[in-house]
């Protein structure tokens, strides 16, 4: 086949290929080994075929690629329009890169039910990178919506003691935030006949939808709420270190690693996309949010007893940076908004598994009930302190370029958010450094930490990768920032537009 | 045109060494791991004495791009590297002082269970350090910044079981951060104003600034802020607090990176940073005013401690003080000459009492020393070469540096002279006070007695080569001491003064770099510059100037014979004297011996406060009993009122999530169906 041809099935390749998997894996007979090899293979032909998206990916173009755009329904007048740029391409490859590790992860520490659980996993796979490649906006509603049902049953089918309370506290929670972005959608689909991004996006532009001006604020926040709870942006916090403490560990990683990008995403392609004017107008309150959010969070997890729930704040954290970022309006924050989404992904899904690894050895996440674990399991901790040190920004690992950059951005926009944001330097030093002494340094204090075994093969083959990108990603970022910095610099064309005209009024 | 010098080499050889032992150490033998490690520390030394032997054919500074790092719109950051003066003296210090160290360090970690971390740590050290060392822009010397703080957070928690070394290290880091913090935000100010953080291009900018006589502007805010950085990086005031309790380190770490280099990249960072300094004349008033605080403060704490290694950790800062005393008044290459000389003779001092205390198995404490000059010779002669450098004895290299410095102190104020040469005294007093307990009088300790090391098991060296007793070291930790101590003996006639009959070749040979870019505008030039007319390097003063400078050398002198004579009445001769000015001086020596309770200090105010608002007041208070409260009440709410789909809300998330797939199916099909219509 030409790449031509492939270019246009390949997003439908890439985002189906889980689901497919996960259907084909119902008529398996109830053969544990045989389903996690399975789910394995699948998960990592899905990563390899979404290789082809960055290696032929036209850097310098600025519009969406490998798109496919069929009419689906006609009234409503629906499509099934994918598309990807700069932005979202690597979103993608962090959702393909992250499943195959979370199908390792669970290799052993998921005993019943396996069936159903690594079927939910791909059906989340399919789901979440139907977000990033919808280019319909009733597409990318379903996918959004899509997502919560396998990851809410994920925590509650799969979780710890108090799954269905953080079940249904995420379901809701989302769900609700979800509701406006749905009417916002319907409003725009009232008003333009489409629900395809690019259409509505060029009559924003032109001004040619009616009515928009006096819609838009009501409109932007309606996206915004639904974001922002999924980000999830300071106040709207509090279901993620529920969610996280409960969840499995493959469903950590995802919930971390993407689906919280799923909100940063949106902001950026929908908030900033189609409301330039309102982005601007409301840039000042939202950053002063996600300042809150990257100290508070930082400060709640220094103090937090439990190592998933320090992890899952400090989520809270990383993600305010993001959002920083973003809302500083200038090349610098944007790009280094997205390394952050994806270095975070790869970090704090690292952290996770590592979490995951000792509660299955000690069905715990207590900090206190640690200490002295690196002359138990040195490579475990050696592991460990690599993604510490990612997670903390350390230079030539992929945090620090992400936050640097945020930082700087941020600084250019209002000096003083910039300032005070950069005291999360900082503060992710105390939190992680705090932890990692007192989970892996000291004498052990608990006799049974004695025997705990260090990482077996699968679990290195699942940690290591995260570590070894994490590293890349610090080392050679131009090659993650050479499709993004384009993208973003058109992203943020109109926004400079809007810019200029509220100077010029 | 410039030959190509390959410097990229020079940190990545030790990277390679760190990578091998880190990877294949732990089954490899010691002999190997030593190999290995010793190559690669060692490649880089001789790649830097190559660089200097074809020095004469480099025009300067020799750029070298390696690879694109960073690229972010306009801006842009790439591993690339920059060669002059400054950084050639650097890198021969580094490379040349840590494979010393390097050698030193097989006799002394020989026994050590991780004997392969230690060096695999040790090399990444070595490769974080001349990263920022040759780093030709603001962002690589960063890495190479906070690298070496990791690699200096692994070593101080080098036995991680110890409590005591795991919180030390973590504290390193952390208070390191709390200056990088003020490090980021000068870069960012960089960016904003340049659109660079390319050496070359921000000082080309800087250079037709004029300086900042009205008030504090731009470059004195940067100033400040990479100040702020160099604080914590090299141990000033009030960042200094890390440094003492790094001495949990293996004691060739403390030599190494805590004495030596790591911490003088602080003095480096803002001597490279000169063009900036030299136009924001409030910025360099603070960099005088810490330097000079931070000398003479931690040289008075120096006086009461008891552990050998906590006296040598307070001189360090000090001495770091002196140098940033110097960058204060604009006398760049003073400093930098302090800061090799420094590195020679503190580097030798550590290494000694690690020697010391490997001699005495794993004593740190002076009180239990004494007596010891005849048993270990060699580490006693050494040290004493290092003891004279430091007190400034003439002769030896310390007497030029910090005689450079005090100089060039007292042209721009004679409170810093003033103060710098009390320092002198009490420094002089103090390490004759380390000399006389440690190697005169009687024994006091119990290493002969019990000849079982298990007493000391926590202390730093183990010393169990199977000995017991007091034993002078091996060859391999005596040969880097005696290299050490000829270095400290020698190492100061690079630069000796005019008024001494010198010319001062280091200051000539640093003056491309210092003298070339000092502000245009004559009267109102850098503190202590005396005017643009007298532009001149320290060699080629004015003869009135040379009897003064001639005099004040001699009150210098004076105040370290005074030091030792101190020392040695207290400490020789009537060992009764101390206790009884320690009685006579109620509180105060309390205070000092309790470091004035600073650390404490900072607890009660920061760290404290810090827990406990973020227990009580964040989490407990707002992310539990508000935030989450409201948002289950509300959802009690809205279960009270919807009551009409009670049948719906069973509470089962299953059949939730059943409703929502139920209904997502029929609306696929629905949408199928009619798109395949």
């Amino acid at each position: 086949m030409s790449i031509d041809n492939l270019s246009s099935i390949i997003l439908t390749l890439v985002t189906f290929l889980p689901l497919a998997g996960g259907l084909l894996l119902i008529l398996f007979p109830r053969r544990d080994r045989d389903i996690r090899i399975f789910a394995l293979v699948i998960s990592l032909l899905t990563f390899a075929v979404s290789i082809h998206l960055p290696v032929h990916f036209q850097r310098s173009h600025t519009e969406f690629q490998y798109q496919i755009d069929l009419q689906w329904v006609t009234t409503p007048n629906i499509h099934y329009h994918m598309g990807i740029d700069g932005i979202s391409l690597w979103l993608v490859v962090l959702t393909t890169f992250l499943t195959p590790l979370c199908v390792l992860i669970s290799w052993n520490s998921i005993h019943e039910r396996a069936k159903e659980f690594f079927i939910l996993l791909l059906i989340l796979e399919t789901a979440l990178i139907g977000v990033f490649t919808s280019l319909d906006l009733f597409l990318f509603y379903f996918f959004w919506e899509a997502t919560l049902i396998p990851m809410a049953l994920l925590i509650g089918i799969f979780g710890h003691e108090r799954k269905v309370y953080a079940a249904v506290k995420f379901f809701m929670y989302t769900m609700i935030g979800s509701v406006f972005m749905l009417a916002a959608i319907l409003w725009l689909y009232a008003h333009t006949g489409s629900f395809d991004f690019v259409v509505i996006r060029d009559q924003v532009m032109r001004g040619a939808v009616p009515q928009f001006p006096a819609a838009a604020q009501w409109l932007f926040l309606g996206f915004f709420l639904a974001f922002a709870v999924k980000v999830p942006l300071f106040p709207f916090h509090t279901w993620l270190p529920d969610a996280h403490v409960e969840a499995p560990t493959a469903g950590s990683v995802l919930l971390a690693g993407v689906m919280l990008k799923m909100g940063t995403y949106g902001m950026l392609r929908f908030n900033l996309g189609l409301f330039p004017e309102q982005s601007r107008h409301n840039a000042g309150w939202i950053m002063t949010l996600a300042l809150i959010g990257i100290i508070y969070g930082a400060l709640v997890a220094m103090v937090q007893p439990n190592m998933k729930k320090l992890i899952a704040y400090s989520s809270v954290s990383h993600l305010g940076f993001v959002v920083l970022g973003i809302f500083s309006f200038t090349q610098a924050g944007l790009n280094g908004a997205m390394f952050v989404m994806l270095a975070h992904g790869i970090s704090t899904g690292g952290l996770f598994m590592l979490a995951g690894i000792l509660h299955e050895r000690r069905h715990t996440y207590e900090i206190s009930e640690f200490g002295g674990l690196a002359s138990v399991m040195p490579v475990y901790a050696a592991s460990y302190l690599a993604i510490v040190l990612a997670s903390a920004g350390l230079p030539l690992m992929n945090g620090f370029i992400g936050e640097f950059l945020v930082l700087s951005g941020a600084f250019q926009a209002r000096a003083a958010y910039g300032i005070l944001a950069a005291t999360g330097v900082i503060w992710s030093a105390v939190y992680l450094l705090w932890m990692y002494q007192r989970v892996f340094y000291g004498k052990v204090t608990h006799p049974v930490n004695n025997s705990l075994r260090d990482l077996s093969a699968i679990e290195k083959i699942a940690v290591w990768p995260c570590a070894g990108v994490a590293l890349l990603m610090g080392v050679a970022p131009i090659v993650w920032l050479g499709a993004i910095d384009p993208a973003v610099q058109a992203a943020l064309t109109p926004l400079t537009r809007v810019a200029s005209r509220m100077v010029g009024r | 045109m410039n030959p190509n010098l390959n410097l990229w080499l020079i940190p990545l050889l030790p990277l390679a060494g760190a990578a091998i032992n880190g990877f294949l150490g732990k089954k490899s033998s010691r002999k190997a791991v030593t190999a290995v490690a010793l190559f690669f520390c060692g490649a880089a030394f001789a790649m830097a004495l190559s660089v200097s032997m074809r020095w004469s054919s480099l025009t300067l500074p020799y750029h070298e791009f390696f690879a694109h790092w960073i690229r972010s719109g306009n801006f842009s950051a790439d591993f690339a590297f920059y060669l002059d003066q400054l950084s050639l003296v650097m890198l021969l210090v580094v490379t040349g002082v840590g494979f010393l160290i390097h050698v030193y360090s097989v006799g002394y970690m020989w026994d050590d269970p991780s004997y392969y971390r230690f060096f695999t740590y040790l090399n990444l050290f070595m490769f974080f350090m001349l990263t920022l060392i040759l780093a030709d822009n603001y962002l690589v010397m960063f890495i190479g910044w906070e690298g070496v703080g990791l690699a200096s957070y692994l070593l101080i928690g080098f036995w991680f079981t110890k409590d005591s070394a795991a919180s030390a290290g973590k504290k390193a880091f952390i208070v390191n951060r709390v200056g990088d913090f003020g490090f980021l935000i000068a870069l960012f100010l960089l960016i904003q104003h340049f659109g660079s953080l390319n050496f070359t291009q921000v000082f080309g900018s800087v250079q037709p600034m004029g300086v900042e006589t009205g008030g504090a502007g731009l470059l004195t805010a940067i100033g400040i802020l990479l100040m702020v950085g160099a604080c914590g990086k090299s141990a000033q005031i009030p960042l200094y607090i890390w440094l003492p309790d790094a001495m949990e380190g293996p004691t060739p770490v403390s030599a190494l990176i805590h004495a030596a280099t790591m911490v003088t990249a602080g003095v480096y960072m803002v001597s490279r940073s000169h063009v900036i300094f030299e136009r924001a004349p409030i910025a360099l008033t603070v960099v005088a005013i810490i330097g000079t605080l931070t000398a003479f403060f931690a040289a008075t704490i120096g006086v009461a401690q008891t552990d050998i290694k906590k006296v040598l950790a307070y001189s360090t800062v000090s001495q770091l003080g002196y140098m940033f005393m110097a960058c204060g008044v604009g006398a760049f290459s003073a400093g930098i000459f302090h800061l090799m000389t420094h590195a020679f003779f503190k580097g030798l001092l550590f290494l000694a009492a690690g020697s010391v205390i490997h001699a005495v198995g794993g004593e740190q404490d002076m009180r239990k020393m004494g007596g010891l000059r005849k048993r270990i010779p060699w580490t006693f002669w050494t040290m004493t070469a290092g003891t004279l450098a430091i007190a400034g004895i003439p002769g030896l290299a310390g007497f030029f540096s910090k005689d450079a410095i005090l100089w060039r102190a007292y042209q721009a104020s004679w409170a810093y002279w003033l103060v710098g040469l009390v320092t002198a005294f009490i420094t002089s007093f103090y390490m004759f006070r380390l000399w006389f307990m440690t190697f005169f009088g009687d024994y006091r300790g119990e290493a002969e007695a019990a000849h079982d090391h298990a007493g000391h098991p926590a202390h730093d060296a183990h010393g169990g080569h199977g000995h017991g007793g007091i034993h002078e070291s091996p060859k391999v930790m005596i040969i880097p001491l005696v290299i050490l101590a000829v270095l400290s003996v020698v190492g100061g006639y690079v630069g000796v003064p005019g008024s001494l009959g010198g010319n001062n070749r280091f200051d000539q040979f640093l003056a491309p770099v210092f003298h070339a870019s000092t502000p245009a505008d004559g009267e109102h030039t850098v503190v202590g510059e005396k005017g643009a007319s007298e532009q001149t390097t320290e060699g080629s003063e004015p003869k009135t100037e040379a009897s003064t400078e001639l005099l004040f050398t001699a009150i210098s002198v004076l105040a370290a014979l005074l030091g030792f004579g101190l020392a040695w009445l207290l400490y020789y001769k009537r060992k009764d004297l101390p206790d009884k000015i320690a009685g006579s001086l109620n509180g105060f020596y309390e205070m000092v011996v309790h470091k004035y309770y600073i650390d404490e200090l900072y607890a009660a105010v920061f760290v404290r406060p810090l827990i406990d608002g973020s227990t009580r007041i964040l989490w407990q208070g707002v992310d539990r009993n508000i935030i989450d409260a409201a948002v289950n009440d509300a959802g009690d709410v809205a279960r009270h009122a919807s009551d009409e789909v009670r049948h719906m809300q069973s509470g089962n998330i299953r059949s939730y999530a059943g409703w929502v797939a139920a209904g997502a199916a029929v609306v696929i099909v629905l949408m199928i169906w009619a798109g395949v219509r």
